[in-house]
């Protein structure tokens, strides 16, 4: 009676409450992308959120299936040399992974991290899409997701997160490069936002941007939506400790710490420039927070997190405004949240990082040198530009290929209707038959008889 | 009979209501409505950028009077939703050639 359990326990190296951890973590992250259509689609106007949600709901639904196809291999496999991209052979349709001999000596099921990572690829699919409000088809959309997840954030992944161990070889910036990325400073935040800024330019400007009042119709929903993002971030950050122990406290503290100290910072420059501290100031300074804690989440103390997410709040806020002055027509402001955000959180680990936190690097302020931060400049650097290049390529081909963007009348007349054939909003239901837009009821089936 | 027809601001609604109950109105047509004068709009601010938003919200009241009680209507009117400052609206009066009442089939003055 008393060997079973040992035998059991001996045949597999899993920790149950590390494993508990990482299924309730990637839970975590699924809720960010219903916590993002709503932070976005509450910031479109009323006749494009349908359109906005469904980008999100749609990267949620290809890429999950395209990670696992492919993606998870491409990212995760072992190195087809200079640590540029993983096998796509080796995990295509992770049936492979379904057997505990697949574990190895990891404690969590290996089959669970491909998932929890595929989460962070439908996330950062779906960040992208706020470039391009309003505007885009939404079959281009989801042929650019796919694309995208194989030929961008697969091999981006790769290069940041695939660790090398042995038997394993792994991606070229974290093993090569020592890039510290703790959560996706990079693979996630910049990548999305280089991707974005190069979409908003192939796909070009809204009818009317700068002229017309293109104002959030519905702020509730933003408010909503950023506090669903925040909850689930302690996924999304605390998850990537993989592992229920000490770490993955003090990344959950930095987490905490990083929407509130954003939030503060955001608002503080809001009162002071534009005489207001804003409810909008408040949701998007949250999110430039935990953008910034991302990648540093792992390597700074409980005050250096409140330090980057603060600064990460001022700078983004400062740094929304150049779409304007630049003309760019960056809707949502992924590049002024997400790849400004992600770039202060991957550089601010070369500077605050202190060895007393789980990834064990000192920075300049700590007495570490200027080297990692040096690190930190290459990785967020190439990924910049990769990101930007090759997103850029797949939109211009999509453009040519099968058009990436809605006819004009189309897009003023309102994309929700046109392309999905539905309103958000019915408000005139007290009216009964004759309130505009209700029209007459056909019932299809009926008609077919 | 006549239809008068006043725009005034949105917070004065309640008292204006209640002054023309006191001149013995007892019903109105009233609808939230949006447009500007000299006033202009207002600013929003959304994420630093300054919106300059050209319409302003407005409350506006129809009724339909005879004749003699076209003035003290005016009246009540001008009475509760004067603040004196620029934006307070616009009062005027159209003749109205024939009114019926659903119900009954009623016209004209025995219909108000």
């Amino acid at each position: 009676m008393t060997t079973a359990p040992v035998t059991v326990l001996a045949a597999t190296a899993l920790d149950s409450g590390n494993t508990a951890w990482l299924l309730a973590a990637s839970a975590l992250v699924l809720v960010m992308a219903p916590g993002l259509a709503l932070f976005y689609g509450g910031m479109v106007r009323s006749k494009s959120v349908l359109n906005m949600m469904m980008m999100t709901f749609g990267s949620l639904a290809v890429i999950s299936i395209v990670w696992v196809l492919v993606g998870y291999s491409l990212a995760f496999g072992d190195d087809l040399g200079l640590g540029l991209l993983g096998d796509p052979r080796q995990y295509a349709g992770l049936g492979q992974l379904m057997g505990e001999q697949a574990n190895g000596t990891s404690t969590v099921p290996v089959i669970l991290v491909a998932v929890f990572q595929g989460l962070f690829c439908v996330i950062t699919g779906a960040l992208v899409s706020g470039a391009i409000a309003d505007r885009a088809r939404f079959g281009a959309w989801l042929v650019f997701v796919t694309v995208w997840t194989l030929v961008v954030y697969a091999p981006v992944a790769h290069w940041v997160f695939d660790r090398s161990a042995p038997g394993h070889h792994g991606g070229w910036l974290l093993n090569r490069v020592g890039l510290v990325d703790f959560a996706g400073g990079t693979a996630v935040e910049i990548c999305s936002g280089a991707s974005g800024l190069a979409l908003a330019v192939v796909l070009g400007r809204r009818v009317g941007f700068g002229r017309d009042p293109m104002r959030p119709h519905n702020l509730t929903l933003v408010m909503l939506g950023a506090g669903l993002l925040w909850f689930g971030w302690f996924g999304f950050n605390a998850g990537s400790a993989a592992g229920a122990g000490q770490g993955a406290a003090v990344v959950f503290t930095d987490t905490l710490l990083a929407g509130a100290a954003g939030a503060l910072g955001w608002l503080l420059l809001e009162r002071l420039r534009d005489a207001h501290a804003t409810s909008l100031g408040a949701a998007s300074g949250m999110v430039a927070g935990l953008v910034a804690i991302t990648p540093s989440c792992g390597s700074l103390s409980p005050i250096g997190a409140i330090t980057v997410a603060a600064v990460a709040g001022v700078v983004c806020a400062l740094a929304v405004g150049l779409k304007y002055r630049l003309r760019l027509d960056d809707s949502l402001d992924v590049v002024g949240v997400h790849l400004v955000g992600g770039l202060v959180g991957t550089l601010g680990v070369g500077v605050l990082a202190t060895a007393a936190a789980p990834t064990g690097v000192d920075g300049l302020l700590h007495g570490g040198g200027a080297g990692q931060l040096g690190r930190q400049l290459v990785g967020a650097g190439v990924v910049l530009v990769y990101a930007f290049t090759m997103s850029g390529i797949i939109g211009l081909a999509l453009q040519r290929l099968m058009g990436f963007r809605v006819d004009e009348e189309h897009e003023v007349s309102g994309i929700d209707l046109v392309v999905h054939a539905e309103t958000a909003y019915d408000l005139h239901s007290t009216a009964g038959a004759r309130s505009a837009g209700t029209g007459v009821l056909h019932i299809h089936r009926e008609e077919r008889r | 009979m006549k239809l008068v027809t006043a725009v005034i601001k949105p917070h004065k609604w309640e008292d204006t209501r209640a002054a023309l109950e006191t001149v013995g109105v007892t019903g109105m047509t009233v609808s939230e409505v949006s447009g500007y004068g000299r006033q202009k709009g207002h600013t929003e601010v959304y994420r630093g950028a300054e919106y300059d938003i050209a319409l302003v919200p407005k409350i506006r009241l129809e009724i339909v009077a005879a004749d003699a009680d076209v003035e003290p209507i005016v009246t009540a009117i001008l009475g509760s939703a004067q603040t004196g400052r620029i934006g307070d609206g616009k009062v005027w009066v159209v003749p109205v050639e024939s009114v019926v009442r659903v119900r009954t089939g009623d016209r004209d003055d025995s219909a108000l």
